[in-house]
């Protein structure tokens, strides 16, 4: 897939976690034990055989360029292509407030046009999968599309009121799309993926921008659903939409059960993430740990059930983890309970606290807090 | 080319064979220690935190995973554009082709590399010692002594001198005297086969020891008594950490051990010290509803759904439900399947234990060394390498 640049769009869905995305875009949020959301994507990307992946950021990115660096990590630090940070323009957010997801592929439409690859895949920072898109990609040039969108059949309670739905013909082919407003038979929900050739796509963002339309969705796929030739590619795996406090807690406790550890973390190809040289894991004498998943530069003492602990997190004697996601550096003291708790980086629980949310409505205890 | 105050020289040519099967395949320093690491991160760890740039990795047996993992020293922070690491393997010259002699010898035949750094000191250092060190304290040392060469050494119990170099040194700190394996050591100051040069002297004195045909090229045995005789400034330097030469299976297994301590003197987690290595692409590892962890260190990707006691588990190993393991090291890749029991066994990379398999017994003092890529099969009982012969090699 040389022939094929990726764009990772992360203009949507900044605010939908509340405080865990108050200081950092939904890309950079811790996941799984010790990645970011956009290790997943760009891992997939890297996997497949691309080799020159641009972001497209908006605001807050310091944490994610500090997480992507050179690209070395994923292999993009190349002497061409690799992986590029796409800033907005100097004004961001014209007063207003951006005027839609387009407007950055407006401004960095100098570097897509000059990038070597013929097609593009576009994908958002907040779908959590493990996927090769050579089948993808294959699927494309097979059918002859003008654009592909991957979709995922859901068939569960989840709100997907957020997501485009598709309806297909039999061999594939879009007749409809619609963001989810009255009741629909089709559950064929838009994993905001598509393959699309870059020559259509810039021709297309420059009419949008004449127009005035700035949304993709609405302005770019639904709009030209009867003048284009739109496939959508039915992905079956296991993904994760991370849209919500709710869904990332209920997301990251998923990976408990070993069947998605294994189909998220090695199914189609390893997950690449910023390396932190932490030591292995300490169990200490008094260490009870069950149905967790730690990652390395723990030290664990207390008691852990049911929960996912990020790199260096420290549990003191008698502390008690449970159903609880424990971000990088935590430290849970002495004879602390938490129970049904987000913590993120750097929090401090102390000597003989004791926490607890509820199971559909984790308590979520901001960076660097000490209580 | 910057000129390098100090260049450090790793000699990590070793076969090791006293660590039995463990090197059957790799060279020493390439042998997997404390649940993620390879004995070679510790010297080239302590280069990067003490602020060494170049270092030189003299590599000789079985260097292919050695080379492969040093790769091009990203992981120490050593892809440096001035510097960085070298790996020199023994090459072919003019009319000869020959192997490294002796430690001396090795440095002797990349007298060139070197003299391309051109630095005013040549840190000479092991590649398979555990222990964090801060070699710019040394140098200190080296400086403010106005030394010629220092040597690090360590008090050793009294009655494990005879297994070292062994020194006297005045009260300035000054060696007034050197003999490699004593009989009956006048001190407990062992050297840890770790020296500083001034790097004229070092040079002089390798082509002089080069002519001899006396000489066994050694530094323990040849290159230090005679700057000793000579009348050289040798001092010690005295080093109060955790040392540990890992060249036998019992002190492999100790110093592995020795990581569980609840305050282990070499402590892995110190944020201020980092021991660097190539980090596995793993998820965290996953303890199963059936997994119980004590006292010991696990690596990425391992899933445990047995029960493990004071043991050092590496990345992407698996503990099947009802095993047990105790006193062990389980190596990267390595499956423990359903109810199979290791007690004070060293289980080699990728290797199978199958179903209900007991690898060494509760109550011995032996430790069994199962090699890499080994299958034992199911209920085999193996003690001390007793089951070699029905053994099978899998692809």
């Amino acid at each position: 897939m040389q022939n094929v640049m990726g764009i990772i769009n992360l203009n949507e869905g900044q605010d939908l976690l509340k405080e865990l995305t108050k200081g950092r875009p939904l890309a950079a949020l811790p996941f799984g034990g010790r990645y970011r959301l956009v290790d997943f994507m760009l891992s997939n990307m890297v996997n497949s055989g691309m080799q020159n992946v641009g972001i497209l950021v908006h605001d807050k990115y310091r944490a994610l360029m500090d997480h992507l660096r050179s690209g070395k990590d994923w292999d993009l630090a190349r002497k061409r292509d690799g992986l590029f940070i796409l800033p907005p323009n100097q004004n961001p957010c014209s007063p207003g407030g951006c005027r839609g997801n387009i407007e950055n592929f407006y401004n960095n439409l100098d570097y897509i046009e000059s990038s070597r690859q013929e097609y593009m895949l576009i994908a958002g920072g907040h779908i959590v999968c493990n996927l090769n898109y050579r089948k993808v990609f294959k699927f494309h040039q097979d059918t002859g599309a003008d654009i592909t969108v991957l979709y995922k059949e859901d068939d569960l309670e989840e709100d997907v009121s957020q997501y485009a739905i598709l309806d297909c013909q039999p061999d594939g082919r879009i007749v409809d799309m619609g963001v989810i407003s009255q009741k629909t038979t089709s559950r064929k929900v838009s994993m905001e993926m598509y393959i699309i050739k870059k020559s259509l796509l810039v021709e297309m963002i420059k009419d949008c921008h004449t127009r005035g339309g700035w949304d993709f969705v609405k302005d770019v796929l639904i709009k030209n659903v009867n003048q284009l030739k739109m496939f959508g590619f039915p992905y079956k795996g296991y993904i994760a939409r991370i849209d919500s406090i709710k869904n990332y807690y209920r997301h990251n406790m998923e990976l408990l059960k070993p069947e998605k550890w294994e189909e998220l973390f090695f199914r189609s190809g390893l997950v690449y993430t910023k390396v932190k040289d932490e030591a292995p894991v300490k169990y200490k004498e008094n260490a009870r740990t069950f149905n967790t998943m730690v990652a390395n530069g723990c030290i664990i003492e207390g008691r852990v059930e049911n929960s996912i602990l990020f790199r260096g997190v420290k549990v003191h004697k008698g502390a008690y983890i449970k159903d609880s996601i424990i971000m990088q550096k935590c430290e849970i003291a002495e004879n602390a309970i938490i129970e049904n708790v987000i913590c993120d980086k750097n929090v401090c629980i102390t000597k003989g606290k004791w926490l607890k949310g509820e199971t559909n409505y984790p308590l979520v205890v901001e960076k660097g807090t000490i209580i | 080319m910057r000129k390098k105050e100090c260049v450090a020289m790793i000699l990590a040519g070793g076969q090791g064979s006293r660590l039995g099967s463990l090197t059957q395949k790799i060279a020493k320093p390439a042998v997997p220690f404390g649940g993620k690491y390879r004995i070679i991160d510790f010297p080239l760890s302590n280069c990067h935190n003490s602020g060494i740039d170049t270092v030189g990795v003299l590599t000789q047996y079985r260097p292919l995973a050695l080379h492969s993992y040093i790769g091009i020293g990203s992981s120490w922070d050593l892809d440096r554009r001035d510097g960085g690491v070298y790996v020199l393997p023994p090459y072919a010259q003019e009319g000869s082709a020959e192997w490294y002699k002796g430690t001396a010898d090795a440095i002797y035949q990349n007298l060139n590399f070197i003299d391309m750094m051109n630095p005013n000191y040549v840190l000479v250092l092991s590649g398979d010692h555990i222990y964090n060190m801060d070699y710019s304290l040394m140098l200190e040392h080296h400086k403010k002594q106005k030394a010629e060469a220092t040597i690090s050494v360590i008090e050793v119990p009294w009655h494990e001198a005879s297994r070292f170099g062994i020194m006297n040194t005045n009260t300035t700190g000054r060696i007034t005297e050197f003999v490699e394996k004593p009989k009956d050591a006048k001190s407990n100051l062992a050297s840890m086969g770790i020296y500083i040069f001034n790097w004229r002297l070092l040079r002089k004195s390798l082509e002089e020891d080069r002519k001899n045909a006396l000489s066994s090229h050694d530094f323990g045995k040849d290159i230090i008594p005679k700057l000793l005789s000579d009348g050289h400034r040798l001092y010690a330097y005295y080093f109060k950490g955790y040392w540990k030469d890992v060249g036998t299976v019992e002190s492999f297994w100790e110093a592995n051990m020795d990581l569980l301590e609840d305050d282990p003197q070499l402590d892995l987690h110190n944020p201020n010290w980092r021991v660097y290595s190539v980090n596995a692409t793993r998820p965290p590892h996953y303890v199963g509803v059936t997994g119980s962890l004590t006292r010991s260190l696990v690596g990425e990707g391992c899933s445990i759904l047995g029960e493990v006691d004071h043991s050092v588990i590496f990345p992407g190993a698996h503990i099947g439900k009802g095993a047990v393991i105790k006193d062990s090291i389980i190596m990267p890749y390595a499956t423990i399947c359903e109810n199979a029991q290791v007690y004070r066994g060293i289980i080699g990379r990728k290797s199978l234990v199958e179903r209900g398999a007991v690898i060494g017994a509760k109550d011995q003092l032996e430790i069994t060394v199962i090699e890499e890529n080994i299958v034992i099969p199911s209920n085999a009982q193996v003690l001390d390498n007793s089951m070699i012969s029905t053994q099978k090699q899998v692809g």
